[in-house]
């Protein structure tokens, strides 16, 4: 129970500063609305907020989905093949020098501005942690367990499955946890360069009207649809793993 | 099974241009249970690697094999000192490994029938973290059993045990690798005078056979006869060092 209220404590806390600083300096609502003005147009938009947040959290869902099923399977050919090593990992790394950001334009171009350029750059960003995370897995593991395997007679794929694969599992977690904290990152970034629907489109649209409590709002539930995210794939990850070490 | 061919080996290892052992030569003889004696650092879990077909980076001038003289992958099963069970399967799933890595159909009624003789029978359906240490090495001998290699190689596996569970899981082995060509790699004298009905010393200056009673195995630990040898086989490995 205290481990529940330790988190709404810290916001709370946080929220009295915040409203002694706006309280005590007298800034002005259009730069830096209090907390209560805050929660207010939290609720009163609650509904604008909602339809622009599904938008947004149906483009994070789909890009965590194909982007972890993408970096999934080319974490195993990268695993199974020298040859794929060879060529493809010198291209993956090549391939972060870049910036997404740099890219959300010409995505939008190409995919248009609706969906699926948003899908696209959470997509990207978050196929490196995750494929990254896995084939390293693969790539470590124990020794002594590809040994036994051997003198068994074990085939390739068979071991790549039944060993290989399952012992790889908590380093695809661990970048799927990651995945699930960068891929809204993407998704917004996305809504940025250009959007009609999102609550990145909704932060620039309210920015853009100086309507900062608007904008903090927003921005709130951004956070919150984060940590759900994080929260929901973290127990996943958990469950599947339990009874292990 | 097919009958147990014996093992031989003649010659010098080096891993990465260092000797680890050599010239050493030795025979195994068949269907019996050769306990390889000695100190760390002198090459034994090398020869098992070699026996055991896993020899990368392993350089071997020399020969070494079946007294058959046929190849030895497929007939050989091994068992190290760590269980090397998979945590995410369960006992049973543990034991028919290797059927499921060769994709053949697992012959659960044999492994039911080994878990029921290393007394694992109620916990087949456990994951082996709900085991313990005995629990789980007696897992491995399981997994060991169902294998029916004819040549078994044994990495020092009951080393990590405290006396008392060693002592049963050493009498459980003796008697069910019984008939099978057994090569028992260990640095316990205790061990090879229970288990032995062939003793070899390796050393850095190389290997060569102790005498060993021709008594049935496993040798009660406490008898007079055993703890002699075992005295005499510590001694041995003292003047070495």
């Amino acid at each position: 129970m205290s481990r529940a209220l330790r988190p709404l404590g810290l916001v709370a806390l946080f929220a009295l500063l915040w409203q002694g600083v706006v309280s005590l300096t007298g800034i002005p609502g259009f730069l830096l609305p209090a907390p209560a003005r805050v929660a207010e147009t939290l609720w009163t938009s609650r509904a604008l907020l909602a339809e622009h947040a599904a938008i947004t959290a149906a483009e994070v869902l789909i890009g965590l989905g194909l982007g972890a099923f993408l970096g999934w399977w080319a974490a195993i050919l990268l695993a199974a093949s020298p040859f794929a090593r060879g060529i493809l990992r010198p291209m993956l790394v090549f391939s972060q020098a870049i910036p997404v950001f740099a890219l959300a334009p010409i995505l939008t171009l190409w995919l248009g501005y609706g969906l699926w350029s948003k899908v696209a750059m959470a997509l990207l960003i978050i196929f490196f942690p995750v494929n990254s995370a896995f084939f390293d897995a693969l790539m470590r593991t124990p020794p002594a367990w590809l040994g036994m395997a051997r003198v068994m007679g074990g085939g390739f794929w068979r071991v790549m499955w039944q060993i290989r694969v399952p012992a790889a599992l908590p380093g695809f977690a661990s970048g799927l946890r990651l995945a699930a904290v960068y891929a809204p990152i993407g998704a917004i970034i996305g809504e940025w360069v250009g959007a009609s629907k999102g609550l990145g489109y909704l932060m620039l649209l309210a920015n853009g009207r100086a309507k900062a409590d608007l904008m903090f709002a927003a921005l709130l539930v951004l956070a919150v649809l984060t940590l759900l995210l994080h929260a929901a794939i973290d127990a996943a990850c958990d469950r599947a793993l339990r009874g292990r070490t | 099974m097919t009958p147990p061919p014996g093992l031989f080996l003649d010659g010098t290892a080096a891993i990465g241009g260092s000797p680890v052992f050599g010239p050493v030569r030795f025979e195994v003889p068949p269907g019996q249970w050769t306990c390889l004696l000695g100190a760390s650092g002198v090459g034994k879990s090398t020869v098992l690697r070699l026996f055991a077909g896993l020899d990368d980076g392993i350089t071997f001038g020399g020969s070494f094999g079946a007294s058959d003289h046929a190849p030895l992958h497929g007939r050989v099963a091994l068992m190290a000192q760590e269980d090397l069970l998979l945590p995410w399967r369960d006992v049973l799933g543990n034991v028919t490994l290797g059927a499921h890595l060769r994709g053949a159909a697992p012959d659960m009624a044999a492994a039911r029938h080994i878990l029921a003789r290393v007394g694992l029978a109620d916990h087949a359906q456990k994951k082996p973290n709900a085991l313990s240490g005995g629990q789980r090495q007696r897992a491995a001998l399981a997994r060991t059993l169902l294998e029916d290699r004819p040549v078994v190689l044994l990495d020092e596996p009951f080393s990590a045990l405290d006396a008392r569970t060693r002592a049963q899981v050493q009498e459980l082995s003796a008697t069910l690798l019984q008939g099978r060509t057994v090569l028992h790699v260990t640095h316990d004298p205790a061990e090879a005078a229970r288990l032995g009905h062939h003793i070899l010393h390796m050393h850095s200056g190389g290997t060569e056979p102790l005498p060993a009673p021709a008594t049935p195995t496993p040798r009660p630990f406490d008898a007079p006869a055993t703890l002699e040898l075992q005295a005499a086989l510590h001694r041995r490995l003292m003047a070495a060092a």
